[in-house]
């Protein structure tokens, strides 16, 4: 490896070509990826996963099943970032667990650069995580403390057998890129704050130079003033490396900042999936038109003249989700719908397709409409 | 204003004031200065938003008006329910307060439960502890108040244990015995924080609700700038276990006078701005609260640091002459002049860089400013979290 100059050589800077778009300068999202999309690097399929729930007892029987993913698809294009969005036990973690073949799927396919990884042996799958990177939630459990930040980032190297050549080197000058000293290399995680930790998580992850990278709530634990030079450095990492995201947040404010297009989930589907200006803008799902007009604006005026859309209750379990659409026990819009069209919901399934705003941008309800909400 | 006592100008209208509340936390290397020196008045049917973030001194605030504060703690200043000290009362007179003219709302509504009784008992036990009353009448209280958080089925939901509710339904069944014997102050401590964004929507109506019901006051304490936005008549903005900037939330959010203030806004990434552009982080972390440096604590995060920042710690005072009022803007800046009216970008750099560990201030670029001897600026380095361990390791 050619040391500090530029070790990351072969990097996908020219491969990304349309998406990767101007570097620093530029600061238009990668929104290319949304018009031409081209080659996903990733494809979902019909993912399910379910866990089994057991009976207690001597010998435990499976009585049911958790459906914490149903059915989703979804592409995932080189460069861009997907925010996927829910609420806990919507299942977006499971997903990206899923994803990455860290649980095995119940049955669906996923496609990475065209090679299926659910059916794949550990040994191939292992070659494969290079490309396909995770960046934890809580960036106190998942660095070692008893190594240092030099020998957490070196890991991944040594256990791919890429550390020998010039290694060192190079996880001084991931430090660098992260936005850390190199200097403090030889620190242990506990000297360092959690903005910083979180830094460490990203340049480990980014070690192996992978193309895809899986964020499961990567900002959550930080303080805002901490967490907005996190989400600079991610978007800046993200031009100059061309890598794809896969976002999983429940921070709607943090996702249509950094988000190219946006999946929102519940209970295990996908409701609605577009690019992220429009879908803030346009919402078609009574869903998503309520968790945006949920979330509280930093701005007092429109804080005071917003309209809530409040949905009733609580989620259902996921064990035994309601029949046709999932959401109809808690939405707004069934309550106004005549006894014939509220059949509809409670019989048939929506499915997740275009509702009117073109085929980037599906739904999945029955009775679609665009509604303002911010 | 009628008045009772000697208060000042009319503040007995005021239903809470606190007045240099100080609280340290001793510890084996040295005390730990929660809170230094916070101030502020509650005017009745108000909602105060405290905002800060973690380790800012915001909820040892408000344990220390509650008196929940462990007995090591040391506190000092004035905290005045209408004109009735409350520090250094006894536990037994605090008892009469607490949840009679003062209650209060944690943030967890799985432990402000207790698991082993109904919800019901636990109601009519906060009416019961300042009413004596017949039970049948406190049950009966119990399932109104529900009803007035919105529980569907309240006189079957009575019966049940907070296990059988959700997340969010225990909440509303806390702030139900928050307002049980109709409180002049509610201290809400991150109340929404635990849950999920359209159930944080459900409670905070309920919380509204219960506080228009009651009339109450409330100091609600949180770390979510939307919220306060969307809640709060006043804002109160800590840093470093002080207040840094106090006001109307308009003043707050349109005329920050504080660089933190202003700082804390440009982080915040905007559900409603399409071409949102860049964050600007403030840069560094937040100070140990064990070795404070002399000045202002936001000096080393802050782009208008100068070298009087450095000496001396700016007092809370008006912005200007028009918000001299008891209840006017006010910010602990020396430079508030220049914050006015600036956007978070002409100040913040809009880096994706962390600043040095907190550890390195003061070794480089500040050091060379200082020429003139002013006392240990090399406090700076010293902090507890980073061990002198490391530091040596460097120099070796």
């Amino acid at each position: 490896m050619s040391s500090s100059e530029n070790p990351r050589g072969p990097q996908p800077e020219p491969t990304t070509g349309a998406t990767a778009g101007g570097a620093a300068a530029g600061r238009e999202p990668a929104t290319p990826a949304v018009a031409a999309p081209g080659e996903p690097i990733l494809s979902v399929r019909h993912l399910v996963k379910e866990f089994p729930i057991r009976s207690k007892g001597l010998i435990p029987r499976t009585i049911g099943a958790v459906h914490a993913v149903s059915d989703i698809s979804f592409d995932l294009y080189r460069g861009e970032t997907l925010g996927l969005v829910g609420e806990s036990g919507c299942g977006k973690s499971t997903t990206s667990r899923a994803v990455l073949h860290l649980q095995p799927a119940t049955s669906g396919s996923v496609l990475f650069e065209g090679v299926e990884i659910t059916t794949l042996s550990n040994q191939r799958m292992r070659a494969l995580r290079r490309d396909m990177q995770l960046v934890f939630q809580d960036p106190y459990a998942s660095l070692n403390p008893r190594i240092t930040v030099s020998e957490i980032i070196a890991e991944p190297l040594k256990i791919h057998g890429r550390f020998q050549s010039g290694g060192k080197a190079y996880v001084e000058d991931l430090m660098q890129r992260v936005g850390l000293n190199p200097e403090h290399g030889n620190r242990y995680p506990h000297e360092f704050s959690g903005g910083q930790r979180q830094r460490i998580g990203i340049a480990r992850a980014l070690a192996l130079k992978p193309k895809v990278l899986v964020l499961d709530e990567p900002v959550s634990a930080l303080d805002v003033s901490i967490q907005a030079g996190v989400i600079n450095l991610l978007e800046d990492l993200q031009d100059e490396l061309g890598l794809a995201y896969l976002f999983v947040a429940h921070d709607l404010s943090v996702v249509r900042h950094i988000a190219d297009r946006v999946a929102v989930m519940y209970l295990g589907k996908i409701v609605e999936i577009g690019p992220a200006d429009q879908l803030f803008e346009r919402p078609l799902h009574p869903y998503t038109q309520a968790l945006i007009s949920a979330i509280p604006i930093p701005d007092p005026r429109r804080e005071r003249e917003r309209e809530r859309i409040l949905v009733q209750g609580d989620v259902p379990s996921p064990a035994n989700p309601p029949s046709g659409c999932r959401f109809r026990t808690r939405c707004p819009l069934f309550l106004t719908l005549s006894e014939g069209d509220q059949q509809r919901c409670v019989n048939e399934e929506p499915l997740l397709i275009d509702r009117g705003l073109g085929p980037g941008h599906p739904a999945a309800c029955h009775y679609a409409k665009v509604q303002k909400v911010i | 204003m009628s008045t009772n006592s000697g208060s000042p100008a009319g503040l007995s209208d005021t239903v809470l004031t606190v007045d240099n509340l100080t609280v340290d936390f001793p510890t084996p290397d040295g005390a730990v200065h929660a809170v230094r020196g916070v101030s502020y008045r509650l005017n009745p049917g108000e909602v105060l938003g405290i905002v800060g973030e973690s380790g800012s001194g915001k909820s040892v605030t408000s344990m220390a008006v509650m008196g929940l504060l462990p007995k090591t703690a040391k506190v000092s200043g004035s905290v005045r329910f209408r004109d009735r000290e409350l520090l250094g009362l006894s536990d037994n007179e605090m008892k009469t307060l607490r949840g009679n003219k003062i209650a209060m709302i944690f943030q967890d509504p799985m432990t402000s439960l207790n698991p082993v009784y109904k919800v019901g008992h636990q109601l009519a036990e906060a009416v019961l502890a300042h009413h004596d009353i017949p039970k049948a009448k406190a049950r009966a209280r119990a399932i109104e108040l529900l009803e007035m958080v919105d529980i569907p089925q309240p006189d079957r939901r009575v019966d049940q244990y907070p296990h059988e509710f959700s997340g969010g339904m225990r909440q509303r069944v806390v702030i139900a015995i928050a307002m049980a014997n109709n409180p002049d102050v509610i201290i809400a401590d991150e109340p929404t924080t635990a849950l999920d964004v359209t159930v944080q929507a459900q409670v905070l109506d309920s919380l509204r609700a219960a506080q228009r019901e009651t009339g109450a006051a409330m100091v609600l304490i949180t770390h979510d700038l939307g919220v306060v936005a969307g809640q709060a008549d006043r804002v109160l903005v800590m840093y470093a276990g002080k207040p840094v900037e106090i006001g109307g939330v308009d003043d707050i959010y349109y005329n920050p006078r504080m660089p933190y203030t202003l700082g804390l806004l440009g982080s915040l990434p905007r559900l409603d701005q399409r071409e949102a552009g860049r964050l600007t982080p403030i840069q560094g972390s937040p100070p140990s609260l064990v070795n404070l440096p002399l000045g202002c604590p936001f000096t080393p995060r802050c782009p208008l640091a100068q070298d009087v920042c450095e000496t001396r710690e700016p007092d809370l005072e008006p912005v200007d002459a028009d918000e001299a009022g008891p209840d006017g803007h006010r910010s602990a800046c020396h430079f508030k002049d220049r914050v006015a009216r600036h956007r978070p970008a002409d100040l913040f750099d809009e880096t994706s860089a962390d600043a040095e560990l907190p550890g390195d201030f003061g070794s480089d670029s500040t050091g060379e400013e200082q020429a003139e001897p002013h006392g240990p600026t090399d406090v700076r380095s010293v902090n507890t979290d980073f061990g002198t361990e490391s530091d040596r390791d460097e120099q070796l």
